[in-house]
């Protein structure tokens, strides 16, 4: 059979039953193969809506997610959407045309070296140089992005060789001799994190996304209920603990809670779970969290120390660690009343200053009134996926996340654009759930050529545009740090999002009005197929509270 | 790590006496010898990771080794200023670097090899030649003006024969980097 018919039998070998892509020149003979492959493939309009819409689809399934684009701009385009999955461990494998093996280097037509861009991007890339090397180099791909800490994998085809014909061989083994994640987490370790658990007086489990792709939301109850241990999440990590608990604090970081930061501040033991000492987290790295003492679990070993020495190192997978420290934890004889003075504290700090806005309007739609609303209207029930910017950290205090995997956004990129095409992904992932968008004016409009491939498809997200008719945070930060210089941050009135989604065959929405607020997003989640909602917010409204850049927690503002 | 309060014990432990590890700048140069897949691109992404990471290589040899699927990087690093631990993990990050040992001064061969193209006519090419005797170094090239002189070592022999060979008209030098190996019958 042809390489490419080969390619569909590996991707279907892996589990692969969706792929997100746009064909090309040099990735003709890989579209033959999809004609009838077997596979379902969704055309997109722009590759870099592909890349995301796979992250999306992987974030919500935890399944790998597949992105095609041809050689080339096909390639410079999925750049973005790699960088993405870099930063936020999303496991994905993206499919590249290249140009004919006797044009490489010639600058020949479409030709862009896909591997050389992509190098510092990816967590491993692989150009095929035989066909033969096809399957085995798949199925390699799919184990790369999937196990360890997950990522991004390039995998670049020659057009010429992806026609060769070759006798397929499924490959089932992998032979990567410099490739071996440690997934057992050391029971000495194990063991004396422990008893530093057992021995602290103000401790806090600080969890992160790597809770999530490790499916260990379970098991990081189990831990936090193992005492009455204070738990906070980062961004990545929303709905690895549920909002509800009463040991909640609330996320931490810039925008995070005062209860959680101050926490921080002041804890004499740190539990981090997979999560990575992120400049967002810490502020100030000097100051950051100057008490404490740090047990560090994670899959990744370069993150243990990167930028917060731990004292108790554990390198593994959460879903194996967590159990063993709650069995471990449970075996020593410890004294709950210790923590009692600990919850004082915190106690005092979420009375004196809970989240809060000013909601004193009649009618005007406040951004974090728009957050609550779409969590009634929804009951809460559904997967929201995000933008970058003011919405994004609004949702992600507002919504109130009580399972993974339902709360889908950009954090260590920061990728505008991220959330219309991560909701399609995330929708073709979950046919059965509800599937929001959070979007900002700003970012919804750098992929909204995908509502077209929702249309097509019939793949029903609902699109709530969060409208100030401003690049919102950067005219915060303006405001605030930058004299209330407002340089180039008004987006003006346009386009009209409503004409625009009628113009993609989506039905268009538009709220005003607060009193009915909830309503019409009820009536937009009750439309048939994909919908887009304007919704006019107040202009100038500051996301509260914050650390500003470069400060340690205690000095959040607002 | 100190370990207080074993684990497993009744033994209290005090948090105060926990210690942190990683993250600490040695002060010395670190040669890592660094075992790799043979396989297109693998330079690239080794000096790709020191340049998104900031890290500094002082010098960087590749060659092959007995067996011909994997390849030798001897790569010296300032510890004073990468923290070695995340230089050493960021590498082993990398899918076709298969082995990394950091090896210790004090039982690690290490040697460079240097050639110096030295004018060296008339009466100054007699002192010349004393100077590469006292180096067990090599006259590999003469012509009536110059000389080129090679000299294999450790990094301060080398450095040492430049300082004297200079003041004659040093026309030109070139210097591989060091290579190492470990002492003894282990392997890196």
């Amino acid at each position: 059979m042809r390489a490419v018919d080969a390619l569909i039998e590996c991707l279907k070998a892996e589990g692969v039953e969706v792929v997100f892509g746009l064909p090309g020149g040099a990735n003709l003979p890989t579209y033959d193969a999809f004609y009838d492959g077997g596979i379902k493939h969704v055309l997109v309009r722009h590759e870099q809506g592909g890349g995301h819409a796979a992250e999306g689809y992987a974030k919500a399934t935890g399944k790998v997610g597949v992105a095609l684009g041809t050689s080339g701009p096909g390639a410079t385009n999925l750049v973005t959407a790699i960088t993405d999955a870099m930063m936020d461990s999303v496991p994905t494998v993206f499919l590249t045309g290249q140009v004919r093996t006797e044009l490489l280097g010639t600058d020949g037509f479409q030709e862009a070296d896909t591997i050389g861009i992509t190098m510092p991007i990816v967590k491993h890339s692989f150009m095929i140089q035989h066909p033969l090397e096809l399957p085995r180099t798949l199925h390699e791909a799919f184990h790369i992005a999937r196990s360890g800490r997950p990522g991004p994998v390039v995998v670049d085809i020659p057009q010429d060789l992806s026609r060769a014909d070759i006798a397929y061989e499924p490959a089932d083994d992998v032979r990567l001799p410099g490739y071996q994640p440690t997934t057992e987490g050391n029971q000495k370790q194990i063991r004396l994190a422990a008893k530093a658990l057992a021995n602290s007086r103000r401790p806090v489990i600080y969890a992160g996304g790597g809770v999530v792709n490790a499916n260990a939301a379970g098991e990081l109850a189990e831990l936090v209920t193992a005492d009455r241990f204070p738990c906070t999440c980062t961004l990545m990590g929303l709905g690895a603990f549920p909002a509800s608990h009463p040991q909640w604090l609330g996320m931490l970081g810039m925008h995070g809670t005062r209860a959680a930061n101050y926490a921080m501040d002041e804890a004499d033991l740190i539990c981090a779970v997979g999560a990575r000492f992120d400049d967002r987290i810490t502020g100030k790295l000097s100051e950051f969290a100057p008490r404490a003492k740090f047990i560090h679990i994670d899959v990744d070993p370069a993150e243990i120390s990167k930028n917060v020495p731990a004292h108790i190192p554990i390198v593994g997978d959460a879903k194996n660690i967590l159990p063993r420290l709650v069995a471990e934890y449970r075996a020593l004889e410890t004294d709950a009343s210790r923590l009692e003075a600990w919850w004082g504290r915190i106690s005092q700090w979420r009375r004196r200053y809970p989240l809060s806005y000013d909601d004193t309007t009649d009618t005007e739609i406040k951004p974090q009134r728009m957050v609550q609303a779409l969590f009634e209207a929804t009951g809460g029930d559904c997967i929201l996926t995000s933008d970058v910017g003011q919405h994004q950290m609004w949702a992600a205090q507002y919504f109130g996340f009580e399972k993974p995997r339902r709360w889908i956004n950009s954090g260590g990129l920061g990728t505008m654009g991220f959330g219309l095409p991560a909701a399609m992904g995330a929708q073709v992932g979950c046919p059965d759930q509800v599937v929001c968008c959070l979007a900002g004016d700003g970012s919804v409009q750098m992929n909204i050529q995908e509502l077209a491939t929702c249309t097509e498809y019939g793949i029903p997200i609902k699109v709530f545009v969060m409208n100030n008719g401003y690049l919102g945070m950067v005219r915060q930060w303006q405001e605030l740090f930058w004299d209330k210089r407002y340089s180039h941050v008004d987006m003006g009135q346009w386009p009209d999002y409503v004409k625009l989604a009628e113009a993609y065959g989506a039905a268009g929405m538009r709220l005003e009005d607060k009193t009915t607020l909830v309503d019409g997003m009820k009536e937009a989640l009750a439309t048939e197929g994909p919908v887009v909602i304007d919704v006019r917010v107040t202009r100038e409204e500051n996301c509260y509270p914050m650390i500003p850049a470069g400060q340690p927690a205690r000095n959040m503002v607002g | 790590m100190t370990v207080v309060g074993e684990p497993g014990t009744k033994e209290p432990l005090s948090l105060e006496e926990l210690e942190a590890a990683g993250g600490i700048r040695t002060g010395r140069k670190h040669v890592l010898a660094i075992l790799a897949e043979n396989k297109p691109g693998v330079l690239s992404r080794i000096a790709g990771l020191f340049a998104r990471r900031g890290f500094n290589i002082d010098t960087l040899t590749v060659g092959p080794t007995d067996d011909p699927a994997i390849s030798r990087f001897t790569l010296t690093v300032d510890g004073a200023l990468h923290p070695i631990d995340q230089v050493t993990k960021q590498l082993h990050k990398l899918v076709n670097v298969l082995k990394i040992r950091d090896l210790e001064p004090e039982e690690t061969l290490a040697r460079d090899l240097a050639l110096f193209k030295v004018a060296a006519d008339g009466s100054a090419r007699g002192e010349v030649m004393q100077i590469v005797d006292i180096f067990r170094a090599k006259i590999v090239d003469v012509t009536k003006r110059s000389v080129v002189v090679e000299v294999t070592g450790t990094k301060d022999k080398i450095d040492a024969f430049e300082q004297m060979i200079r003041p004659f008209g040093l026309i030109e030098m070139a210097r591989t980097g060091e290579i190492a190996i470990a002492r003894g019958r282990g392997e890196t």
